[in-house]
């Protein structure tokens, strides 16, 4: 369990001021310019060494892309920070924004100083307007102050922040899509190669990064990449904020040391299952592309990038999604398929046309108006769909069904048989 | 040069290519639906997805570089079992209607389903449906069928130059749409019939009229414009059912303007179809042996001095060729083939041509247009000259009316005046002429053809000395025409010979009857109300302006009705074929010619087109290079002088109405009616449409 010293946002539920002042006093701010000072190479090393992983949900080492960003460039280079936060069960970047703002600009500031960007650019998902409006308030007070823009913290770095709304589309939370986005255009995903760290933002070389990840960054650099390494396991290390939902006592949001047992982390924070552990179902790991994983593998997996791939499933954006017993589990992932065929771009063939399929089937098979065939059939599309986009949203969307249809199978089964019966029995009548 | 290795074959290729291209290389196909080598790349169909070694993903090849040493199956079951995935993908929401779709036989899905398709469908679900949209009268839509390829919205971003069609809506509900239901405003739009992979988009005035195996195809050449078009003309029995664009890189790439493309309707409206006889004042119809007669007789009862001749826009070479022998012989002067009164003549070639040639405009970094719209004028070179802006770093600026190019280009007002200043070099922009490594100018019509043209023209040829345009390695002057057959007049030197008149000296002539007989050879942009009691044969194959005012009609035959000779703007020597014969008795018109000089008693001394061609390329031996550049010799033109101060006005009113058979279509004159271009006076009745 994560001791009180190492908890990184000490403001996550919002009891103390969100303001500069406040931020100061939980130590943000606190020598920034002397990290600054320590130059690019120290800081993109010591986040390497940190071990940090993306927290946005794939997990790309930090440090790693940080250090794709050209060291000379004709063209400006930016930071984007995707704040974008859509997917659903995951609210973890929302409380940052809201309850501790100033970790994400000092996050800014130092990225920004790391890999030597003229600007930052936090693309805020729309419907957060209060959090965009307390944001925007921080990166006011600290230009006022002098921590942001020309000189920030004193250090002789300039950096300016700049703060956009999206208008809510959740595939404007892909980097790519983030961009087109931000540029102006109709949020579809771009073609890698080239990636954005060659051409980005407006063609410049661009490093976008996830909320959490930045909002971390000036912790890591202050207390030092071993602190970070520290907790949790290797190559899953540090904290992070897990999102807690469903059929829990508690739902909340908490940090907490990567690689906690899945069962420790919902009892001791979430209050444990609604009526005890035996009357779970299934959790969603990781917000609702990753696949579900049934009570038996719960009890045993830690929440981390490698021990939830190796069940098949993933520790996305480590959002938890909990279905007690009375869950109608088929009910449930088709909702998410309908999530997902609302969200596709439209851009690449399949994406676009077998979202579509893939929903309308498992609509069927929640009242089991299919054949068995057709469940055959319809993993057979969900490969069909997963890795032939441009994006990862196909692979996200597909997840889930293939997460299904693993495990619950036999439930699935169960309804085809089920209903052919009540059929046949009312066709004889 | 990256090797890679595809399908275990070793192949070196340049470095930047795509996967896609280098498979194509090596002569696999790989099969795509939104890739288009003349397209931004946009990777979105995936149906080009193949395996790269140590690659988790199938990639798409049209959009990844290779890289040294990639392992590229084409045909493993990884690359099988994702190109099988995409296709039924993309048949998933795609209507079974192949049989009342247009595009069946030239399909690319419906061809790539038969290669890579299952043979039947898993999908149980009920189909998309999406309405239709109304993009004018030239496209029409079924939008059922779209597979989302963006093709046509990506031409039309980049290479028309009009953001008019888009996608509206996510995932299964995007929609390719103009937003507002407007027509599509360029004058390139059809292309996106030829580049829709399905018949999402397919002809209107084609629509359910032929099927592609049915279809007769001939190679030619276009005659609506001076760009001179590379078509292929598809025909069924005696009438052209469409006209398709072929590709020449130097002039019209893969495209073509709508009214090369939609005019053909014209072909077989207000045709003339036999000879006709002016008889107590109504046209009659005649046979030949008694036009021809009459024409001899009338011909040979007046002095040459009191003939006079004018060939039309869409002549032939070889026409206007037999027509000067025939009234040379006759002791004829007056002859003229420009029509609108250009202050062109013949005596130096660099004077009348496009000499950086159309391809070359890619080398230009600075343009200046003088009294030319090529948008309307030639379309083509309007869209070379988009392409060149889009590659960077070239600025373009007019003297002439404000009219939206399609790109950015600096009005700097209107008015012979800016000219002399240009001159002068006391223009702002002559800086940026001075500037510029590869400078040119285009002279259009609307600046030449008024009285002080030849100042204009000469105007025209000290900008491009004193700004060094025309150098070894450079020619930047270039005369930008409208008329087809205008360079080929030239060249054969159809002009006024000795003592001879020009168009308005001609009219002027028959007035006050200094002229007694014109010969019309198809020309119809001539103002003929007026022109006293001259006897006026009109040789052509419409019943246009010429026509209509004409004692003798004899009936010619139109641009796919002969194998003739054509001249671009450029210089360009192209052979136009036949792709259907002429209507009832008309006659290709070298022929008649020859049977008119057999009828004066002076036969020319040719019987047939390789004779004639043979005569003709010996007298102008630069009509010998087919589909060459010959670069002109620069020389001394035009007239020193000031020009007037006067504006200038673009000769074209009405892109889609310009000559006798696109004034003769209805799809022509749909166009000019949903794009605004008709007068207002001419109001709509109660049984309008």
């Amino acid at each position: 369990m994560l001791a009180d010293r190492d908890r990184v946002f000490t403001n996550l539920y919002g009891e103390h001021d969100w303001r500069l002042a406040g931020a100061r006093a939980r130590g943000d701010w606190d020598g920034t310019k002397a990290v600054i000072q320590k130059g690019r190479d120290w800081i993109v090393n010591e986040v390497k060494e940190s071990g940090l992983r993306g927290r946005g949900g794939a997990g790309f080492p930090t440090g790693l892309k940080w250090s794709f960003m050209p060291k000379e460039s004709a063209r400006p280079t930016y930071l984007v920070v995707n704040a974008d936060e859509s997917e659903p069960g995951t609210c973890k970047d929302r409380d940052i924004l809201r309850n501790d703002p100033h970790k994400l600009v000092e996050g800014c500031v130092l990225a920004g100083a790391g890999m030597g960007v003229g600007a930052a650019y936090i693309y805020i998902r729309g419907e957060f307007y209060n959090e965009a409006t307390r944001l925007q308030a921080a990166i006011d007070e600290a230009y006022a102050a002098g921590l942001v823009g020309k000189n920030a913290c004193g250090s002789g770095y300039d950096i300016d922040i700049y703060l956009h709304r999206g208008a809510g589309a959740y595939i404007c939370g892909e980097e790519t899509g983030l961009l087109e986005s931000l540029e102006g255009k109709k949020g579809q995903p771009r073609l890698k190669p080239p990636f954005p760290a060659q051409v980005g933002l407006y063609g410049c070389p661009s490093t976008v990064n996830n909320v959490e990840t930045i909002a971390v960054a000036p912790a890591i650099l202050k207390r030092g990449a071993a602190w970070f390494a520290g907790i949790g396991r290797p190559r899953n290390t540090g904290t992070k904020i897990f999102c807690i939902s469903g059929h829990v006592e508690q739902p909340c949001n908490v940090e907490e040391e990567m690689s906690i047992p899945m069962k420790e982390l919902i009892e001791r924070h979430a209050g444990g299952v609604r009526g005890g552990w035996d009357n779970l179902m299934a959790v969603i790991p990781g917000g609702s592309s990753t696949p579900c994983l049934p009570s038996p593998i719960c009890g045993e997996v830690l929440m981390d990038f490698d021990s939830l791939v190796a069940q098949k499933s993933g520790l996305g954006t480590a959002a938890l999604i909990v279905m007690d017993k009375s869950t109608d589990i088929v009910r449930a992932i088709t909702r998410l398929s309908a999530f997902y065929k609302h969200e596709s771009c439209g851009q690449c063939t399949p994406c676009r046309e077998g979202l579509g399929w893939v929903w309308r089937v498992m609509e069927r098979m929640v009242a089991g108006n299919a054949t068995v065939a057709e469940l055959d059939m319809l993993l057979d599309v969900t490969h069909e769909i997963e890795g032939h986009t441009i994006c990862a949203l196909a692979d996200g969307a597909v997840w889930p069904v293939q997460g299904l249809i693993r495990h619950f199978r036999p439930e699935m089964e169960r309804r085809i048989h089920e209903y052919r019966a009540v059929a046949t029995r009312q066709a004889a009548e | 040069m990256p090797k890679v290795t595809i399908d275990g074959q070793e192949y070196e290729v340049a470095a930047g290519t795509t996967i896609l291209q280098a498979c194509q290389q090596a002569g696999i196909e790989i099969p795509h639906f939104c890739y288009h080598e003349r397209l931004m790349i946009a990777g979105n169909c995936r149906m080009c997805l193949v395996e790269v070694e140590k690659s988790p993903k199938p990639v798409a090849s049209c959009a990844m570089p290779v890289a040294d040493g990639n392992v590229i199956l084409t045909q493993s079951e990884k690359a099988k079992k994702a190109r099988n995935g995409v296709m039924e993908m993309l048949l998933l929401n795609h209507p079974l209607d192949c049989p009342i779709c247009d595009q069946g036989g030239e399909c690319d899905l419906q061809d790539q389903a038969m290669a890579y398709g299952f043979d039947r469908g898993r999908f149980e679900e009920n189909k998309r449906a999406v309405s239709d949209k109304d993009f004018g009268p030239l496209v029409a839509t079924s939008m059922n069928r779209c597979i989302h390829c963006t093709r046509c919205i990506r031409f039309l971003t980049e290479i028309a130059g009009v953001e008019e069609l888009g996608a509206t809506g996510r995932g299964e509900a995007m929609e390719i749409t103009t937003y507002v239901e407007r027509a599509l405003g360029s004058e390139l739009s059809a292309n996106i019939v030829d580049l829709c992979p399905v018949g999402a988009l397919t002809a209107k005035p084609y629509a359910f009229v032929a099927r592609p195996w049915e279809l007769r195809k001939t190679e030619s050449v276009d005659v609506l414009d001076a760009v001179g078009s590379n078509i292929r003309i598809d025909s069924r029995g005696a009438q052209v059912l469409r006209v398709l664009p072929r590709l020449h890189e130097d002039i019209n790439e893969e495209w073509i303007a709508d009214k090369t493309r939609f005019a053909h309707d014209g072909l077989v409206r207000r045709r003339l179809d036999r000879p006709y006889i002016r008889r107590a004042g109504r046209l009659v119809e005649a046979e030949w042996p008694e036009a021809l007669d009459l024409v001899a007789a009338r011909l040979r009862s007046v002095p040459g001095e009191r003939i006079a001749a004018i060939s039309g826009d869409l002549c032939d070479a070889e026409s206007m060729y037999a027509l000067k022998e025939l009234l040379h012989g006759l002791g004829v002067a007056n002859l003229d083939c420009r029509q609108d009164g250009a202050k062109l003549d013949g005596g130096n070639r660099a004077s009348y041509l496009f000499n950086t040639t159309i391809a070359g405009i890619e080398r230009a970094d600075a343009c200046l247009l003088v009294g030319a719209n090529p948008r309307w004028e030639a379309p083509l070179i309007n869209a070379r000259l988009r392409k060149r802006h889009l590659q960077g770093g070239f600025r373009v600026a007019t003297i002439g009316p404000t009219f939206d190019l399609g790109f950015p280009v600096e009005m700097l007002g209107n008015g012979g005046a800016l000219l002399n200043a240009m001159v002068r070099g006391e223009h702002s922009w002559a800086k940026v002429l001075l500037g510029a490594k590869a400078p040119m100018i285009v002279l259009g019509q609307g600046a030449l053809a008024r009285s002080d043209g030849a100042r204009i023209l000469g105007a025209g040829r000290a900008i491009a000395e004193g700004f060094s345009m025309v150098r070894p390695d450079w020619n930047g002057f270039n005369v930008l025409h409208r008329a087809a057959a205008r360079v080929a007049g030239l060249d054969l030197g159809f002009l006024p010979g000795p003592g001879g008149k020009a168009v308005a000296a001609m009219l002027e002539g028959c007035r006050s009857g200094a002229v007694e007989v014109l010969y019309l050879l198809g020309a119809d942009e001539i103002d003929l109300k007026d022109i006293g009691s001259a006897f006026v044969i009109y040789q052509g194959h419409h019943g246009d302006r010429g026509a209509a005012r004409a004692d003798v009609v004899l009936p010619g035959a139109a641009y796919t009705e002969k194998d003739a000779t054509y001249v671009n703007t450029e210089g360009r020597v192209q052979l136009a074929r036949r792709a259907v014969f002429p209507p009832g008795e008309a006659r290709e018109d070298w022929t008649i010619l020859r049977a008119l000089s057999g009828a004066l008693g002076r036969p020319l001394p040719f019987d047939s087109l390789p004779a004639l061609r043979e005569r003709m390329r010996a007298a102008h031996p630069v009509l010998a290079h087919i589909d060459q550049i010959v670069p002109a010799e620069w020389g001394n033109f035009g007239a020193i002088g000031t020009v007037g101060s006067a504006s200038f006005h673009y000769p074209i009113g009405d892109f889609y109405r310009t000559d006798p058979i696109s004034r003769a279509s209805p799809t022509m004159a749909q166009c000019s009616e949903a794009f605004g271009a008709l007068p207002d006076t001419q109001p709509r009745t109660g049984t309008h449409g």
